[in-house]
């Protein structure tokens, strides 16, 4: 499978691939790693007539910690982000979750700002960064801004972006004390999560059970009521709207979300 | 059409290419160097991996014009004190690492890029580093002896 026709575009800093997306119009698309885009591009579900390549820009790669978060380029790949110390130490949900990203050669070239401006509810850093209460940092037209993840995500591959945007950095609480856990189920290792659930202290997020990485409100509630953990679980897929398709039925996804939340409480009480 | 310079197997090449040219297919059609297999094509399987700037990438998901003026080392490119194999591929022969052999130069890449980075990888990190790549005659016992192997009697790459 050959993506139709494009003009590659390299450039070299954010404001050439501002400028560049203000040039080219609605017909462009950014590239980083390409590995939510390339395989669009092939299926022909997406048909860009410009890709602008910013995978060469320097100031949008790396990790440092800065005023109690870490701060993480949106070029960074997960394979740095999982095997990075900061993180591991810091954010060690993120670290966790990178882990997770397909597999060893996916990880090696997909970015952390592909991953989350792709939208896919089932992203497996989608839901950690709303469970760690991150912030994306967009630079536009009208300047940068910080959109908190929890609005960030507005429907199937919809995100706040605006078409001019370009993703900066991603900013993430330091949580080295909070309890955590992350939890995917997949049917091969390197699959998009069947359902994922994300822990970090009481903040519980559900992966793939809506169009949007969705908060276990639920859950959360009963357990600041007091709730045991096998009793929060078992509200883990009120208020969700699962898909049914080839890899489960929306009812086991239900299914697979208490039970996920369950084992997610259990691990995480155990980092207490 | 763009024009691009990429190192495969330590020797530099030049070719003019359509933007949209997938990197397996360069190596395939353009450089004429067919051990990098196309199996399904969306990045799954894993039979088109071969190490770019040092690591693993699945070259079906990675465009000609992305790896201009970086180095690719595909399973042609790899040898060794093995009568000409190196470590893994020796691995691979001993431990009957294979049946039809679609999957295995990906596989043998793969490898590679792990045993260059952790030489002595447990079985767990073995299983974990090979996620990527998809075997579907023989089951993935005897690749991981064969990675064994490798891991027990040298240098990777």
């Amino acid at each position: 499978m050959i993506p139709a026709p494009f003009t590659h575009v390299r450039v070299s800093s954010t404001k050439e691939a501002s400028d560049a997306l203000d040039h080219y119009g609605d017909d462009a698309k950014l590239l980083a790693g390409g590995h939510s885009l390339i395989p669009l591009m092939k299926l022909r579900l997406a048909t860009p007539s410009v890709l602008i390549d910013i995978m060469r820009i320097q100031e949008l790669k790396g990790i440092r910690r800065e005023d109690g978060k870490i701060v993480i380029g949106a070029l960074t790949n997960h394979v740095e982000i999982e095997r990075s110390p900061i993180v591991q130490q810091y954010a060690p949900l993120i670290a966790a979750a990178a882990a997770y990203v397909g597999d060893p050669q996916v990880r090696n070239r997909g970015t952390i700002g592909g991953s989350v401006a792709h939208g896919d509810s089932a992203s497996d850093l989608s839901g950690a960064l709303l469970a760690a209460d991150a912030t994306i940092i967009v630079s536009g037209p009208s300047g940068i801004r910080q959109i908190p993840v929890a609005e960030f995500f507005l429907g199937f591959w919809t995100t706040a972006l605006e078409p001019s945007d370009v993703m900066t950095e991603i900013h993430i609480p330091e949580a080295s004390q909070s309890p955590w856990s992350y939890q995917k189920f997949t049917i091969r290792s390197q699959d998009w999560a069947v359902v994922s659930v994300a822990l970090s202290g009481s903040r519980i997020v559900l992966g793939a059970m809506g169009e949007i990485p969705l908060r276990a409100e639920a859950t959360e509630q009963a357990l600041l009521n007091g709730a045991s953990a096998e009793e929060a679980s078992k509200l883990a897929a009120e208020n969700t709207n699962p898909s049914s398709d080839l890899r489960a039925s929306a009812d086991y996804r239900r299914h697979l979300a208490q039970v996920l939340v369950f084992d997610a409480l259990s691990e995480s009480s155990s980092r207490i | 059409m763009t024009t691009v310079r990429i190192t495969i197997n330590g020797t530099a090449q030049q070719h003019d290419v359509e933007d949209r040219t997938l990197l397996i297919h360069y190596i395939r059609e353009n450089s004429r160097l067919t051990g990098a297999h196309i199996g399904c094509d969306t990045s799954n399987c894993g039979a088109c991996t071969v190490i770019l700037n040092g690591q693993a990438v699945k070259s079906c998901t990675v465009l000609a014009v992305q790896a201009d003026g970086e180095e690719v080392t595909t399973v042609e490119g790899i040898s060794g004190k093995f009568n000409g194999l190196s470590a893994v591929q020796e691995g691979f022969r001993q431990e009957h690492g294979l049946q039809c052999g679609y999957c295995t130069p990906g596989m043998v890449m793969a490898c590679t890029a792990l045993l260059n980075e952790n030489p002595k990888p447990s079985e767990h990190e073995i299983r974990h580093a090979l996620e990527g790549n998809i075997c579907r005659c023989t089951g993935y016992e005897m690749i991981v002896n064969s990675v064994r192997w490798a891991s027990e009697h040298g240098d990777a790459q």
